[in-house]
Protein backbone atom coordinates (compact mmCIF):
# COMPACT_ATOMS: atom_id res chain seq x y z
CA UNK A 1 0.00 0.00 0.00
CA UNK A 2 1.36 3.16 -0.95
CA UNK A 3 1.37 5.68 1.89
CA UNK A 4 2.69 9.20 2.05
CA UNK A 5 3.89 10.87 5.23
CA UNK A 6 5.12 14.43 7.12
CA UNK A 7 9.23 13.62 7.85
CA UNK A 8 9.79 16.76 9.70
CA UNK A 9 8.91 20.19 8.43
CA UNK A 10 10.33 19.85 5.27
CA UNK A 11 10.59 16.44 3.53
CA UNK A 12 7.65 13.88 2.44
CA UNK A 13 8.37 10.02 2.59
CA UNK A 14 6.52 7.65 -0.03
CA UNK A 15 6.24 4.60 0.59
CA UNK A 16 5.91 2.85 -2.37
CA UNK A 17 5.62 -0.89 -1.15
CA UNK A 18 6.27 -3.09 1.88
CA UNK A 19 8.47 -5.53 0.69
CA UNK A 20 11.63 -5.06 -2.13
CA UNK A 21 11.75 -6.35 -5.21
CA UNK A 22 13.76 -6.22 -8.16
CA UNK A 23 12.71 -4.16 -9.78
CA UNK A 24 10.99 -1.55 -7.80
CA UNK A 25 14.72 0.21 -7.65
CA UNK A 26 14.25 1.14 -11.44
CA UNK A 27 10.51 2.06 -10.68
CA UNK A 28 11.55 4.47 -7.81
CA UNK A 29 14.39 5.82 -9.85
CA UNK A 30 11.35 7.10 -12.60
CA UNK A 31 9.52 8.00 -10.40
CA UNK A 32 12.38 10.54 -8.90
CA UNK A 33 13.14 11.55 -12.28
CA UNK A 34 9.64 12.55 -12.85
CA UNK A 35 8.87 14.27 -9.87
CA UNK A 36 12.35 16.47 -10.51
CA UNK A 37 10.85 17.56 -13.67
CA UNK A 38 7.73 17.99 -12.32
CA UNK A 39 8.50 20.35 -9.52
CA UNK A 40 12.07 21.46 -10.62
CA UNK A 41 13.77 24.01 -7.53
CA UNK A 42 10.65 22.92 -5.02
CA UNK A 43 12.51 20.19 -4.59
CA UNK A 44 16.27 20.46 -2.72
CA UNK A 45 16.99 15.97 -2.76
CA UNK A 46 15.69 13.27 -3.37
CA UNK A 47 16.68 10.21 -1.79
CA UNK A 48 15.45 6.89 -3.18
CA UNK A 49 15.41 4.01 -0.79
CA UNK A 50 14.69 0.21 -1.29
CA UNK A 51 10.88 0.55 -0.78
CA UNK A 52 10.73 4.57 -0.07
CA UNK A 53 11.57 7.80 -1.77
CA UNK A 54 11.74 10.84 0.53
CA UNK A 55 11.60 14.31 -1.09
CA UNK A 56 13.16 16.94 0.94
CA UNK A 57 11.10 20.30 -0.53
CA UNK A 58 11.74 24.00 -0.29
CA UNK A 59 8.77 25.21 1.91
CA UNK A 60 9.35 28.46 0.91
CA UNK A 61 8.47 27.42 -3.09
CA UNK A 62 5.69 24.38 -2.22
CA UNK A 63 4.27 23.59 0.68
CA UNK A 64 2.84 20.17 2.12
CA UNK A 65 -0.81 19.81 1.03
CA UNK A 66 0.67 20.55 -2.97
CA UNK A 67 3.58 18.86 -2.87
CA UNK A 68 1.29 15.97 -1.62
CA UNK A 69 -1.41 16.80 -4.54
CA UNK A 70 1.39 16.74 -6.97
CA UNK A 71 3.19 13.19 -5.87
CA UNK A 72 -1.01 11.90 -6.01
CA UNK A 73 -0.85 13.03 -9.54
CA UNK A 74 2.41 11.35 -10.46
CA UNK A 75 1.54 8.24 -8.30
CA UNK A 76 -1.62 7.76 -10.42
CA UNK A 77 0.97 6.88 -13.34
CA UNK A 78 2.84 5.11 -11.65
CA UNK A 79 4.68 2.02 -12.17
CA UNK A 80 3.16 2.84 -15.46
CA UNK A 81 4.69 -0.36 -17.93
CA UNK A 82 6.18 -3.40 -16.56
CA UNK A 83 9.69 -3.44 -16.16
CA UNK A 84 12.19 -6.11 -17.97
CA UNK A 85 14.39 -8.24 -15.42
CA UNK A 86 17.73 -6.74 -17.44
CA UNK A 87 16.51 -3.09 -17.72
CA UNK A 88 18.40 -0.55 -15.87
CA UNK A 89 22.48 0.34 -16.67
CA UNK A 90 24.62 -2.66 -16.59
CA UNK A 91 28.18 -1.60 -14.97
CA UNK A 92 31.35 -4.46 -14.71
CA UNK A 93 33.26 -3.94 -11.40
CA UNK A 94 36.83 -6.01 -11.53
CA UNK A 95 37.51 -7.20 -7.62
CA UNK A 96 40.24 -8.95 -6.67
CA UNK A 97 38.57 -11.41 -4.40
CA UNK A 98 41.27 -11.27 -1.36
CA UNK A 99 39.28 -9.68 1.51
CA UNK A 100 40.42 -9.95 5.25
CA UNK A 101 37.75 -11.77 6.12
CA UNK A 102 37.10 -13.82 2.79
CA UNK A 103 38.19 -17.03 4.75
CA UNK A 104 35.89 -16.60 7.42
CA UNK A 105 32.36 -16.11 5.40
CA UNK A 106 33.75 -19.21 3.69
CA UNK A 107 34.39 -21.17 7.12
CA UNK A 108 30.75 -19.30 8.54
CA UNK A 109 28.75 -20.36 5.25
CA UNK A 110 30.55 -23.63 5.73
CA UNK A 111 32.18 -23.34 1.57
CA UNK A 112 35.14 -23.06 -0.25
CA UNK A 113 35.94 -19.62 -0.81
CA UNK A 114 36.37 -20.58 -4.62
CA UNK A 115 32.71 -21.21 -3.84
CA UNK A 116 32.33 -18.07 -2.05
CA UNK A 117 33.42 -16.19 -5.41
CA UNK A 118 31.49 -17.98 -7.96
CA UNK A 119 27.85 -17.47 -5.68
CA UNK A 120 29.24 -13.45 -5.63
CA UNK A 121 30.33 -13.38 -9.02
CA UNK A 122 27.43 -15.57 -10.07
CA UNK A 123 24.33 -12.99 -10.40
CA UNK A 124 23.74 -9.62 -10.97
CA UNK A 125 22.69 -7.42 -8.34
CA UNK A 126 20.07 -4.19 -8.89
CA UNK A 127 21.23 -0.63 -6.83
CA UNK A 128 18.65 -0.30 -4.15
CA UNK A 129 19.81 3.04 -2.04
CA UNK A 130 22.77 4.84 -2.55
CA UNK A 131 23.78 6.13 1.22
CA UNK A 132 25.95 5.80 4.04
CA UNK A 133 28.69 7.48 2.52
CA UNK A 134 29.28 9.25 -0.96
CA UNK A 135 29.00 6.44 -3.94
CA UNK A 136 27.94 3.85 -1.50
CA UNK A 137 25.74 2.11 -3.37
CA UNK A 138 23.42 -0.75 -1.74
CA UNK A 139 23.20 -3.78 -3.84
CA UNK A 140 21.04 -6.65 -3.78
CA UNK A 141 19.70 -9.34 -3.32
CA UNK A 142 23.04 -11.40 -2.39
CA UNK A 143 22.65 -15.24 -2.47
CA UNK A 144 20.54 -16.97 0.47
CA UNK A 145 24.09 -19.12 0.87
CA UNK A 146 25.71 -16.00 1.30
CA UNK A 147 23.85 -14.36 4.07
CA UNK A 148 25.60 -13.64 7.42
CA UNK A 149 25.01 -10.49 10.41
CA UNK A 150 27.03 -7.56 10.52
CA UNK A 151 30.26 -8.12 11.77
CA UNK A 152 30.20 -8.20 15.98
CA UNK A 153 32.66 -5.45 15.96
CA UNK A 154 32.86 -3.11 13.02
CA UNK A 155 36.67 -1.88 11.92
CA UNK A 156 37.44 1.59 12.81
CA UNK A 157 38.53 1.44 8.89
CA UNK A 158 37.82 -0.28 6.03
CA UNK A 159 40.04 0.07 2.86
CA UNK A 160 38.93 2.51 0.09
CA UNK A 161 37.34 0.08 -2.60
CA UNK A 162 36.69 -2.76 -0.49
CA UNK A 163 33.73 -4.77 -1.58
CA UNK A 164 31.83 -6.74 1.17
CA UNK A 165 28.59 -8.35 2.07
CA UNK A 166 26.02 -8.12 5.15
CA UNK A 167 22.89 -9.60 5.25
CA UNK A 168 21.11 -9.56 1.63
CA UNK A 169 23.36 -6.80 0.33
CA UNK A 170 26.45 -6.38 -1.57
CA UNK A 171 28.66 -2.97 -1.59
CA UNK A 172 31.86 -1.69 -2.40
CA UNK A 173 33.22 1.28 -0.08
CA UNK A 174 34.14 4.07 -2.37
CA UNK A 175 36.60 5.58 0.25
CA UNK A 176 38.06 4.36 3.79
CA UNK A 177 35.93 4.05 6.37
CA UNK A 178 34.40 2.47 9.51
CA UNK A 179 32.79 -0.70 8.45
CA UNK A 180 30.71 -3.29 9.61
CA UNK A 181 30.59 -5.37 6.61
CA UNK A 182 32.22 -8.67 5.72
CA UNK A 183 35.29 -7.55 3.16
CA UNK A 184 35.75 -9.96 0.43
CA UNK A 185 37.63 -8.07 -2.22
CA UNK A 186 39.05 -4.93 -2.94
CA UNK A 187 38.84 -2.79 -6.59
CA UNK A 188 40.43 -0.23 -8.23
CA UNK A 189 37.57 1.15 -9.70
CA UNK A 190 36.68 4.42 -8.37
CA UNK A 191 32.85 5.03 -7.24
CA UNK A 192 32.87 8.78 -6.16
CA UNK A 193 34.85 11.19 -7.35
CA UNK A 194 33.15 14.84 -6.43
CA UNK A 195 35.12 16.32 -9.57
CA UNK A 196 33.64 13.76 -12.07
CA UNK A 197 30.59 14.66 -13.60
CA UNK A 198 28.61 12.36 -12.65
CA UNK A 199 30.32 11.93 -9.15
CA UNK A 200 29.33 8.44 -9.00
CA UNK A 201 28.82 6.17 -12.30
CA UNK A 202 25.85 4.09 -10.32
CA UNK A 203 22.63 5.36 -10.31
CA UNK A 204 19.60 4.01 -8.16
CA UNK A 205 17.89 1.61 -10.05
CA UNK A 206 21.26 0.34 -12.29
CA UNK A 207 22.39 -2.97 -12.17
CA UNK A 208 26.39 -4.76 -11.56
CA UNK A 209 27.95 -7.69 -12.43
CA UNK A 210 31.39 -8.83 -10.32
CA UNK A 211 34.10 -10.27 -12.36
CA UNK A 212 36.84 -11.46 -10.57
CA UNK A 213 40.74 -10.33 -11.59
CA UNK A 214 43.76 -11.73 -9.99
CA UNK A 215 46.61 -9.22 -7.93
CA UNK A 216 48.09 -7.88 -10.72
CA UNK A 217 45.57 -7.06 -12.85
CA UNK A 218 43.74 -5.13 -9.63
CA UNK A 219 47.39 -3.36 -9.37
CA UNK A 220 47.45 -2.24 -13.46
CA UNK A 221 44.69 -0.66 -13.09
CA UNK A 222 45.68 1.45 -10.58
CA UNK A 223 44.42 -1.27 -7.20
CA UNK A 224 45.93 0.55 -3.83
CA UNK A 225 47.96 -1.89 -1.50
CA UNK B 1 41.38 41.53 1.32
CA UNK B 2 41.15 38.89 3.81
CA UNK B 3 42.31 37.48 7.23
CA UNK B 4 45.05 35.47 8.51
CA UNK B 5 44.92 32.47 11.23
CA UNK B 6 47.52 33.21 13.37
CA UNK B 7 45.73 30.61 16.06
CA UNK B 8 42.94 28.29 15.98
CA UNK B 9 41.26 25.52 17.68
CA UNK B 10 40.71 21.85 15.84
CA UNK B 11 36.65 22.79 14.84
CA UNK B 12 37.21 26.35 12.66
CA UNK B 13 34.50 25.18 9.45
CA UNK B 14 33.75 27.20 6.36
CA UNK B 15 30.08 26.79 6.17
CA UNK B 16 27.32 27.83 3.70
CA UNK B 17 23.93 27.32 3.20
CA UNK B 18 24.87 23.24 2.77
CA UNK B 19 25.59 20.98 0.20
CA UNK B 20 22.53 20.25 -1.53
CA UNK B 21 21.18 17.97 -4.20
CA UNK B 22 23.15 15.56 -3.71
CA UNK B 23 21.71 13.50 -0.99
CA UNK B 24 20.29 11.06 -3.32
CA UNK B 25 23.96 10.13 -3.69
CA UNK B 26 25.26 9.44 -0.31
CA UNK B 27 26.56 13.30 0.40
CA UNK B 28 26.04 14.73 3.49
CA UNK B 29 23.91 18.33 3.33
CA UNK B 30 25.93 19.98 5.95
CA UNK B 31 25.90 23.36 6.92
CA UNK B 32 26.24 25.15 9.93
CA UNK B 33 24.73 23.31 12.90
CA UNK B 34 23.07 26.47 14.31
CA UNK B 35 21.05 27.76 11.50
CA UNK B 36 19.40 30.61 13.75
CA UNK B 37 22.95 32.17 14.89
CA UNK B 38 24.21 31.91 11.44
CA UNK B 39 21.64 33.37 9.75
CA UNK B 40 21.94 36.50 11.80
CA UNK B 41 25.62 36.58 11.70
CA UNK B 42 25.00 37.08 8.29
CA UNK B 43 21.83 39.46 8.25
CA UNK B 44 23.95 42.16 9.90
CA UNK B 45 25.99 42.29 7.42
CA UNK B 46 23.01 42.57 4.67
CA UNK B 47 24.60 38.99 3.41
CA UNK B 48 21.98 37.09 1.27
CA UNK B 49 21.16 33.93 3.12
CA UNK B 50 23.62 30.99 3.02
CA UNK B 51 26.10 33.33 2.41
CA UNK B 52 29.57 31.54 3.66
CA UNK B 53 30.86 32.03 7.26
CA UNK B 54 32.98 30.45 9.64
CA UNK B 55 31.25 27.70 12.45
CA UNK B 56 33.63 28.06 15.82
CA UNK B 57 33.49 25.11 17.71
CA UNK B 58 34.14 26.19 21.46
CA UNK B 59 36.22 29.45 20.65
CA UNK B 60 39.72 30.13 19.98
CA UNK B 61 40.33 31.97 16.84
CA UNK B 62 43.09 34.48 16.51
CA UNK B 63 43.06 36.58 13.24
CA UNK B 64 45.08 39.13 11.56
CA UNK B 65 43.06 41.62 9.66
CA UNK B 66 43.94 41.96 6.38
CA UNK B 67 41.45 43.72 5.13
CA UNK B 68 38.93 46.99 5.25
CA UNK B 69 35.77 45.58 5.98
CA UNK B 70 32.79 44.04 7.88
CA UNK B 71 32.85 41.26 10.16
CA UNK B 72 29.90 40.07 12.21
CA UNK B 73 30.07 37.59 15.31
CA UNK B 74 26.94 35.42 16.90
CA UNK B 75 26.36 32.32 18.54
CA UNK B 76 28.43 31.20 21.27
CA UNK B 77 28.98 33.66 24.22
CA UNK B 78 32.62 34.52 24.27
CA UNK B 79 35.40 37.13 24.74
CA UNK B 80 35.67 39.14 21.71
CA UNK B 81 38.02 41.47 21.00
CA UNK B 82 39.96 43.97 18.48
CA UNK B 83 43.41 44.83 19.48
CA UNK B 84 42.71 44.16 22.74
CA UNK B 85 39.31 46.16 22.86
CA UNK B 86 36.45 43.83 23.63
CA UNK B 87 33.38 43.71 21.44
CA UNK B 88 30.28 43.32 21.82
CA UNK B 89 28.18 39.92 21.20
CA UNK B 90 26.06 39.72 18.34
CA UNK B 91 26.84 42.52 16.34
CA UNK B 92 29.09 43.73 13.41
CA UNK B 93 32.17 45.53 13.75
CA UNK B 94 34.37 47.66 11.20
CA UNK B 95 37.68 46.38 10.99
CA UNK B 96 41.00 47.41 9.51
CA UNK B 97 44.26 46.14 8.01
CA UNK B 98 46.91 45.27 11.01
CA UNK B 99 44.16 44.91 13.89
CA UNK B 100 43.70 41.29 15.72
CA UNK B 101 41.15 39.74 15.84
CA UNK B 102 40.48 37.61 18.79
CA UNK B 103 37.75 35.08 20.08
CA UNK B 104 38.06 33.45 23.26
CA UNK B 105 36.37 30.68 24.80
CA UNK B 106 33.21 29.68 25.19
CA UNK B 107 31.18 30.63 28.37
CA UNK B 108 28.20 30.02 26.75
CA UNK B 109 26.69 27.85 24.18
CA UNK B 110 29.20 25.28 21.61
CA UNK B 111 29.55 27.41 18.63
CA UNK B 112 30.01 30.85 17.68
CA UNK B 113 29.92 32.19 13.78
CA UNK B 114 31.63 34.84 12.43
CA UNK B 115 30.51 36.41 9.14
CA UNK B 116 32.66 38.60 6.65
CA UNK B 117 30.37 41.28 4.32
CA UNK B 118 30.55 39.69 1.10
CA UNK B 119 31.36 36.39 2.78
CA UNK B 120 34.42 33.92 2.72
CA UNK B 121 35.78 32.94 -0.48
CA UNK B 122 36.32 29.64 -1.69
CA UNK B 123 36.04 27.20 -4.25
CA UNK B 124 32.93 25.29 -3.93
CA UNK B 125 32.84 21.41 -4.06
CA UNK B 126 29.52 20.29 -5.70
CA UNK B 127 28.10 23.20 -5.17
CA UNK B 128 28.93 24.44 -1.53
CA UNK B 129 32.33 24.82 0.25
CA UNK B 130 30.78 23.48 3.35
CA UNK B 131 33.44 21.40 5.55
CA UNK B 132 32.22 17.84 5.40
CA UNK B 133 35.63 16.28 7.15
CA UNK B 134 34.29 12.55 7.37
CA UNK B 135 33.29 13.14 3.58
CA UNK B 136 36.50 14.92 2.84
CA UNK B 137 34.42 17.78 0.80
CA UNK B 138 34.89 21.48 0.82
CA UNK B 139 36.82 23.86 3.07
CA UNK B 140 39.27 25.99 1.80
CA UNK B 141 41.45 23.62 0.17
CA UNK B 142 38.30 21.68 -0.85
CA UNK B 143 39.27 18.77 0.61
CA UNK B 144 36.92 18.79 4.52
CA UNK B 145 39.85 20.22 6.34
CA UNK B 146 39.21 22.83 9.31
CA UNK B 147 41.25 25.75 9.46
CA UNK B 148 44.83 25.90 9.79
CA UNK B 149 47.44 28.11 11.62
CA UNK B 150 48.43 30.07 8.49
CA UNK B 151 45.41 29.71 6.11
CA UNK B 152 44.16 33.09 4.44
CA UNK B 153 40.30 33.69 4.39
CA UNK B 154 39.85 35.52 1.61
CA UNK B 155 36.93 37.44 2.38
CA UNK B 156 34.60 40.28 0.94
CA UNK B 157 34.03 43.60 -0.71
CA UNK B 158 35.45 46.63 0.22
CA UNK B 159 35.17 49.82 2.48
CA UNK B 160 33.04 51.18 5.08
CA UNK B 161 29.63 49.71 3.65
CA UNK B 162 27.87 50.50 6.79
CA UNK B 163 27.43 54.09 8.54
CA UNK B 164 27.51 52.33 12.43
CA UNK B 165 27.34 48.98 13.77
CA UNK B 166 24.64 47.27 14.92
CA UNK B 167 23.45 44.44 17.08
CA UNK B 168 20.84 41.61 16.87
CA UNK B 169 17.63 42.77 18.83
CA UNK B 170 18.01 41.65 22.61
CA UNK B 171 14.89 38.84 22.36
CA UNK B 172 16.18 37.22 19.31
CA UNK B 173 19.63 36.17 21.57
CA UNK B 174 19.25 33.04 22.48
CA UNK B 175 19.74 32.60 26.67
CA UNK B 176 22.28 29.18 26.09
CA UNK B 177 22.40 29.00 30.19
CA UNK B 178 18.81 28.17 30.45
CA UNK B 179 17.80 24.36 30.21
CA UNK B 180 15.70 24.32 26.79
CA UNK B 181 12.70 22.57 26.42
CA UNK B 182 12.93 21.60 22.90
CA UNK B 183 9.57 20.98 20.53
CA UNK B 184 9.05 17.54 18.44
CA UNK B 185 7.42 17.29 15.54
CA UNK B 186 6.20 13.44 14.95
CA UNK B 187 8.05 10.86 13.40
CA UNK B 188 7.44 8.51 10.61
CA UNK B 189 7.52 5.23 12.98
CA UNK B 190 5.33 3.36 15.41
CA UNK B 191 6.81 3.56 18.39
CA UNK B 192 4.24 2.07 21.67
CA UNK B 193 2.41 4.93 23.24
CA UNK B 194 4.14 4.24 26.63
CA UNK B 195 7.59 4.61 25.26
CA UNK B 196 6.75 7.82 23.54
CA UNK B 197 5.35 9.03 26.62
CA UNK B 198 8.98 7.96 28.32
CA UNK B 199 10.98 9.91 25.35
CA UNK B 200 8.96 13.01 26.76
CA UNK B 201 8.52 12.14 30.34
CA UNK B 202 12.66 12.07 31.48
CA UNK B 203 14.90 15.02 31.34
CA UNK B 204 17.67 13.82 29.24
CA UNK B 205 21.66 14.70 29.27
CA UNK B 206 23.97 15.27 26.35
CA UNK B 207 26.56 12.75 26.17
CA UNK B 208 30.06 13.94 25.17
CA UNK B 209 29.99 11.63 22.39
CA UNK B 210 28.16 14.25 20.53
CA UNK B 211 29.44 16.00 17.43
CA UNK B 212 28.28 17.64 14.06
CA UNK B 213 26.72 14.50 13.12
CA UNK B 214 24.42 14.18 15.97
CA UNK B 215 23.49 14.69 19.61
CA UNK B 216 23.85 11.60 21.57
CA UNK B 217 21.04 11.74 24.63
CA UNK B 218 21.97 9.46 28.00
CA UNK B 219 18.89 8.34 29.87
CA UNK B 220 16.22 5.66 30.94
CA UNK B 221 16.37 3.43 27.48
CA UNK B 222 13.70 3.31 25.16
CA UNK B 223 12.18 -0.09 23.54
CA UNK B 224 12.31 0.90 19.92
CA UNK B 225 10.70 -1.31 17.30
CA UNK B 226 12.96 -2.98 14.43
CA UNK B 227 13.28 -1.10 11.27
CA UNK B 228 14.06 -3.24 8.58
CA UNK B 229 15.25 -1.39 5.47
CA UNK B 230 16.91 1.70 5.26
CA UNK B 231 15.55 5.21 4.38
CA UNK B 232 16.32 8.94 4.21
CA UNK B 233 16.32 10.59 7.28
CA UNK B 234 16.11 14.47 7.79
CA UNK B 235 17.53 16.75 10.05
CA UNK B 236 16.52 16.51 13.83
CA UNK B 237 15.37 13.26 13.42
CA UNK B 238 15.40 11.35 16.62
CA UNK B 239 16.48 8.16 15.93
CA UNK B 240 16.46 5.23 18.63
CA UNK B 241 19.31 2.16 18.17
CA UNK B 242 19.13 -1.30 19.94
CA UNK B 243 20.65 0.57 22.91
CA UNK B 244 17.34 2.87 23.12
CA UNK B 245 19.40 6.08 23.88
CA UNK B 246 18.34 8.62 21.42
CA UNK B 247 20.54 9.85 18.57
CA UNK B 248 19.17 13.42 17.38
CA UNK B 249 21.04 13.82 13.68
CA UNK B 250 22.49 17.35 13.04
CA UNK B 251 24.12 18.84 9.39
CA UNK B 252 26.76 16.54 9.02
CA UNK B 253 24.40 13.63 9.68
CA UNK B 254 24.51 10.58 6.90
CA UNK B 255 21.60 10.61 4.30
CA UNK B 256 20.11 7.21 4.84
CA UNK B 257 19.54 5.32 8.31
CA UNK B 258 17.76 1.87 9.48
CA UNK B 259 17.00 2.85 13.00
CA UNK B 260 13.33 3.91 13.45
CA UNK B 261 12.79 7.50 14.31
CA UNK B 262 10.56 8.51 16.72
CA UNK B 263 9.66 12.28 16.09
CA UNK B 264 12.10 14.86 14.29
CA UNK B 265 12.88 17.96 16.36
CA UNK B 266 11.15 21.60 15.11
CA UNK B 267 13.90 22.86 12.67
CA UNK B 268 14.33 25.98 14.45
CA UNK B 269 15.15 24.18 18.26
CA UNK B 270 18.09 22.54 16.23
CA UNK B 271 20.08 25.33 16.45
CA UNK B 272 19.12 25.43 20.00
CA UNK B 273 19.87 21.69 20.64
CA UNK B 274 23.46 22.47 18.95
CA UNK B 275 24.45 25.08 21.92
CA UNK B 276 23.99 22.73 24.43
CA UNK B 277 27.16 21.17 25.97
CA UNK B 278 28.01 17.85 26.83
CA UNK B 279 26.26 16.79 30.03
CA UNK B 280 23.61 19.94 30.30
CA UNK B 281 19.94 18.46 31.02
CA UNK B 282 17.29 18.71 28.03
CA UNK B 283 13.55 18.05 27.78
CA UNK B 284 11.68 18.19 24.82
CA UNK B 285 7.69 18.61 24.44
CA UNK B 286 5.26 17.55 21.24
CA UNK B 287 4.30 20.20 18.46
CA UNK B 288 2.22 19.86 15.55
CA UNK B 289 3.44 20.06 12.25
CA UNK B 290 1.90 22.71 10.52
CA UNK B 291 2.33 25.29 13.39
CA UNK B 292 6.42 24.20 12.82
CA UNK B 293 5.88 24.69 9.32
CA UNK B 294 4.61 28.07 9.81
CA UNK B 295 7.44 29.18 11.98
CA UNK B 296 10.06 27.58 10.04
CA UNK B 297 8.32 29.94 7.06
CA UNK B 298 7.78 32.49 8.83
CA UNK B 299 11.67 32.22 9.35
CA UNK B 300 12.91 31.68 5.86
CA UNK B 301 11.30 34.85 5.01
CA UNK B 302 12.52 36.98 7.15
CA UNK B 303 15.84 35.90 6.74
CA UNK B 304 15.19 35.86 2.73
CA UNK B 305 14.25 39.65 3.24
Amino acid sequence: MIRLEAFGAQALLVTLAEQPDDALPLRIAHLAEHLRGELGAALTDCVPGWTTLLLHYDLLRIDSPQLERRVQAALADWPGESVAEDAGRLHEIAVWYAGEDLADVARQCRLAPERVIELHTGRDYRVGAIGFAPGFAYLGELDERLVLPRRATPRTRVPAGSLAIAERQTAVYPQASPGGWHLLGRTAQRLFDPHHEPPCPLAVGDRVRFVPIDEAAYRAAGGEP
Amino acid sequence: MSLKVLACSPLCLLQDGGRHGWQGLGVSPGGPVDQHAAAWANRLLGNAPGVALLEVALGGLELEVQADTWLALSGAELPLSLDGEPLPAWSRFRVRPGQRLKLGFARAGQRAYLAAAGGFRAAPVLGSVSTQTREKLGGLAGNGQPLAVGDVLACGTEGSRFARGASVPWPYQPDYREPPLLRVLPGPDAFASEQRQAFFRQPWRISPQSDRMGVRLRGEALDAPRRQWSLGVVDGAIQVPPDGQPIILLADRQTMGGYPVLGVLHPLDIGRLAQCPAHSEVRFAEVALEQAQAELREFLRFFAT
